[in-house]
């Protein structure tokens, strides 16, 4: 067997490492640090997979039932 | 200096341990004796009451302080402990810091490398992730602890074993010794700062060996006041007594170890004074006896003070009680607004508004002060400028206390109408629980409330009790007046539609009303409007030969908005494979054009409370919450002045099934036990086919169950067939006003399969659920099948089983209700102080992010069509027929 990509599973969203640009619009727009979006463990299997690092802000575009589209932001630190 | 500088902002909180020298300088007062008071009544000196700890009898000066009862605000003593304990709280922290560190040299058991790697990190840690410092701290514990030999001196570490409270024990080779307090403490003493660091703790503010007690404080004499009965007997607080045992069991300690006492006996005081600090703090540690009272009453030590309902917290800080607010039995006022409330007129004359004098209300202020507390609209305080109180129960005269008033006086007048205050009912599960209500003073003595206002609060009137709290500040009134009015309310959250809106006897009402064949003279007509407070011209009569009548549709037509269109299928509807729509012969399609209700019958689809998409939530949406207000307010009565009119009871007759239909359902439910004794006959032969995932006894069961639940549901339909038009108890099962056609099947038909757990009735003897039936019987009858109807009669086995299934029901509510609640608050804990910004992100208090976009489309679902943004099936139709028309 194959190993296992869990990001080609149809229950996973898509995820994206963001560029340096993207993080600080980002902020700007919502107007906040970097600690205050909500937190992904270094350890999750998806920052495994995708390789982020602590520091990294990772973008995630799923769909949804009520908005069709959602994007949600995490902010990857160690453990 | 401006009145802001003054105030002082807090900036951060750090919680420490707290060091003995630190215990020993805020102490007032070393305590030996483990007395309280003399024969005379007087605290003994260096006693637990000593009169240094703070003053609690009031008119005398504090000790310490000078201050007299209200000022002082109590004074810490302490106790010199003859030998350490380990402090209860923290003994697990000891034990991870003590396996984590060299007995011998007292460095952490890792590497200079480790050390290294693990500073830096904490360092980094602190500066970017400080929540995630504790995290780390473990980590460190957690690899430290498994090092069997400390890399700085070499020497080899003995496995440390923990007992719960507060016992360690060290496995030597030659066998398990005992860690005494004072060991542990000068181990923990030899830790160095950065290596505490490295675990987590603050040195500064919370050194290890802190952990461990040398002295303990004795709190203020205000924290453990002593009661005096009034037989003049003395009662000490229980904190007291436990320090009464601590001190007697330290003084003993010391004596003997003065006196050069044998080890063993020092090791047992030793260890009763530990248990003592322990049921101190925490008196039900779990692994130790409780201490008791000499009633045997535990008693209520530091740890049972805060804990649990009855605890500081959720009694005292989180929950208090409140001034200016009533409570009594509801009851029912269909003629006030749905945005009133009947106060009785007892409470409205000790209910109080303060209300500061000025020239516009000068005149009317002074009438209220004349009439006093005692005649209904009046006052019952005067507070003057100076803060002086006058109390207008005494004063003989007081016409001239009223003249004597002038422009800056506030005075506290009665509630009179139109106040706004707010009700309640408990539980308070979501925001319409408490609202907003405008005072209408009324006489007798309970609360009264429109009956559309009984959904949200979840009231009834078997004998509930409500609330009403007085808002005290102009500010406080204009807001809740805003938000929090009943009407402002119709719309729910829950619902994405009218969560208040007509109950029973309105449904059956409106539904009588506007039905086809309602015919009505002038006279009728125009008493009904008139009730309904209606004070236009009434409209050309729809027949005028060779009398004037009305339709009961052309009355209800008068409360809609001119220009109001829409149209629904009511609660009467069919639900035909293709609708008729406007054809309808059952005029169960509601068409409203133009304000004017054409077509179909209003029932609980279109003015029920709780329904969504129906004509009460279109227009509230369309045309606002005042005209919502005023429809409900003055259309509903003209339902009910019909009902009145008219009367609508069930009796007997109503369950009456005439002999054919009797014939018919009989011969269903013949026809269901043939089919399960068929059934049974092939699960015999052992013929019966498996379901999959099923055993072969489940098939059968499953089997059994849906073919009874179907005879059930036959013969109901065949009962509603034959019953008649002018049946009442249909009307309102069909009219969504009561009931349910299934209740109805219940009484006339055939009550059907009880059930327990989702089964058929097993339990009972073995092999069978009463003995009147032969062991192994799987028949119907033997397992809680009931033929009869309620009419006909339960014979004495139907009911018992009857009573089995009603008793799980009332059970699973019981249940249900304490777990619900119990999750409820869990969840309301967890997400009081999240909300919605400006941005529609949804945020913590600290500005952190939660959702970056509210429910993920940002809808507000009390302003939503059930759920959804927009509605546009509604939207196009009504384009489509402006278009058309």
């Amino acid at each position: 067997m194959g190993k296992f990509d869990l990001l080609k599973h149809e229950l996973v969203p898509q995820f994206r490492i963001m560029t340096k640009e993207e993080i600080e619009q980002l902020r700007k727009n919502l107007g906040v640090r970097k600690e205050d979006l909500p937190w992904m463990l270094k350890s999750d299997p998806v920052s495994k997979a995708i390789g982020a690092k602590p520091g990294d802000v990772v973008e995630i575009i799923r769909k949804s039932p009520v908005a069709g589209k959602s994007v949600a932001y995490r902010y990857v630190v160690p453990g | 200096m401006s009145f802001y500088e003054l105030i002082k902002s807090i900036k951060s909180i750090k919680f420490g341990v707290l060091s003995p020298e630190e215990i020993r300088k805020m102490s007032v007062v070393n305590i030996v004796t483990a007395d309280t008071y003399d024969e005379d009544g007087i605290p003994i000196e260096a006693g637990l009451m000593d009169r240094r700890l703070g003053t609690i009898e009031p008119g005398q000066k504090c000790q310490t302080c000078g201050n007299r009862v209200g000022q002082c605000p109590g004074h810490f003593g302490h106790i010199e402990l003859a030998r350490p304990v380990v402090h209860p709280g923290f003994a697990k922290l000891v034990y991870n810091l003590l396996k984590s560190t060299c007995w011998n040299c007292g460095r952490i058991l890792l590497t200079k490398e480790e050390v290294e790697k693990y500073t830096l990190l904490m360092e980094k840690y602190q500066k970017k992730w400080p929540q995630l410092r504790l995290r780390l701290a473990e980590r460190v514990i957690r690899r430290a602890s498994k090092n069997t030999e400390c890399p700085h001196c070499g020497e080899a570490q003995y496995k440390l074993k923990f007992e719960k409270p507060t016992t360690y024990y060290e496995e030597h080779k030659e066998g398990t010794v005992k860690l005494a307090p004072n060991e542990i403490r000068s181990r923990l003493e030899r830790i160095t700062d950065s290596d505490v660091k490295l675990m987590g703790l603050d040195p500064r503010i919370a050194r290890p060996e802190w952990m461990v007690l040398t002295v303990l404080p004795v709190p203020p004499s205000a924290v453990r006041p002593s009661i005096t009965l009034e037989s003049g007997i003395r009662s000490e607080d229980d904190l007291t007594h436990k320090l009464v045992d601590i001190i007697r069991i330290n003084e003993r300690l010391k004596d003997n170890v003065d006196a050069g006492a044998p080890q063993l006996i020092i090791e047992d005081l030793w260890e009763l004074l530990q248990y003592h600090v322990t049921t101190y703090f925490d008196n039900e540690t779990s692994g130790i006896p409780p201490a008791r009272h000499r009633s045997g009453r535990p008693l209520r030590t530091l740890a049972q003070r805060l804990k649990g309902k009855e605890g500081r917290f959720r009694s005292n800080l989180s929950g208090k009680r409140v001034d200016f607010s009533a409570r009594t039995v509801i009851s029912p006022d269909p003629i006030i607004s749905i945005n009133e409330v009947g106060v009785p007129i007892d409470v409205a004359k000790l209910l109080t508004i303060p209300e500061r004098i000025n020239p516009y209300n000068m005149d009317q202020v002074k009438r209220l002060i004349e009439n006093g507390p005692d005649v209904h609209p009046g006052a019952n305080y005067i507070i003057r400028p100076d803060g002086r109180r006058i109390d207008l129960r005494f004063p003989k005269d007081r016409k001239a206390i009223a003249d004597a008033v002038e422009i800056g006086y506030i005075v506290e007048r009665h509630l009179k109408d139109g106040d706004i205050v707010l009700f309640n009912r408990q539980p308070s599960l979501h925001r319409m629980s408490i609202m907003a209500h405008k005072v209408r003073v009324l006489p007798y003595k309970t609360f009264r409330l429109n009956l559309c206002v009984c959904p949200p609060y979840n009231a009834d009137f078997d004998g509930d009790e409500m609330n009403l709290h007085v808002p005290q500040s102009e500010e406080a009134r204009a807001e809740a007046g805003v938000l929090m009015l009943v009407q402002e309310q119709i719309l729910s959250p829950r619902y994405g539609g009218p969560i208040m809106g007509g109950i029973q006897d309105y449904i059956s009402g409106a539904y009588m009303l506007t039905r086809k064949g309602t015919m009505l003279t002038r006279e009728e007509a125009s008493q009904l409007l008139a009730r309904a407070g209606y004070t236009g011209e009434l409209p050309p009569p729809e027949i005028s030969e060779p009398k004037e009548l009305w339709t009961g549709k052309q009355l209800a037509s008068l409360f809609f908005p001119k220009g109001f269109n829409y149209s629904l299928k009511s609660n009467v509807c069919l639900k035909c494979p293709t609708c008729k729509k406007e054809e309808c012969e059952n005029d169960a399609y509601v068409v409203i054009r133009d304000g004017k209700l054409i077509k179909g019958v209003i029932d609980k689809k279109s003015i029920g409370a709780g329904q969504p998409e129906s004509v009460l939530h279109r227009l509230i949406k369309d045309y606002g919450t005042d005209a919502g207000r005023d429809y409900i307010d003055r259309a509903f009565k003209l339902f009910l002045a019909y009902i009145d009119s008219r009367g609508l009871t069930i009796g007997l007759d109503d369950e009456e099934l005439p002999a054919e239909a009797k014939r018919k359902v009989l011969e269903v439910i013949r026809q269901a036990e043939a089919k399960v004794s068929e059934l049974i006959d092939i699960y015999n032969q052992g013929l019966l086919e498996r379901l999959a995932g099923r055993t072969l006894e489940e098939t059968l069961e499953t089997k059994i169950m849906q073919e009874l639940e179907e005879a059930r549901e036959l013969a109901g339909e065949i009962a509603s067939q034959y019953l008649k038009e002018s049946n009442t108890a249909l009307l309102m099962a069909r009219t969504g006003a009561r009931g349910s056609l299934m209740n109805l099947a219940h009484m006339v038909a055939c009550v059907g399969q009880q059930s327990v757990r989702g089964e058929r009735i097993m339990r009972g003897y073995m092999n069978r659920t009463l003995p009147h039936f032969k062991p192994g019987d799987l028949g119907a009858e033997a397992h809680g099948f009931v033929y009869s109807s309620y009419k006909d009669k339960l014979n004495p086995i139907e009911f018992f089983f009857h009573a089995m299934g009603g008793r799980e029901g009332l059970v699973d509510t019981a249940v249900r209700t304490s777990q619900s609640g119990y999750m409820q608050r869990r969840l309301i804990n967890a997400l009081q102080d999240v909300r919605v910004e400006y941005d529609l992100t949804v945020r913590g208090t600290d500005g952190s992010i939660i959702q970056f976009r509210y429910g993920e489309d940002g809808v507000d679902p009390a302003k939503s069509d059930h759920g959804k943004a927009v509605n546009v099936e509604k939207i196009i139709e009504r384009v489509v027929k402006a278009g058309g028309s």
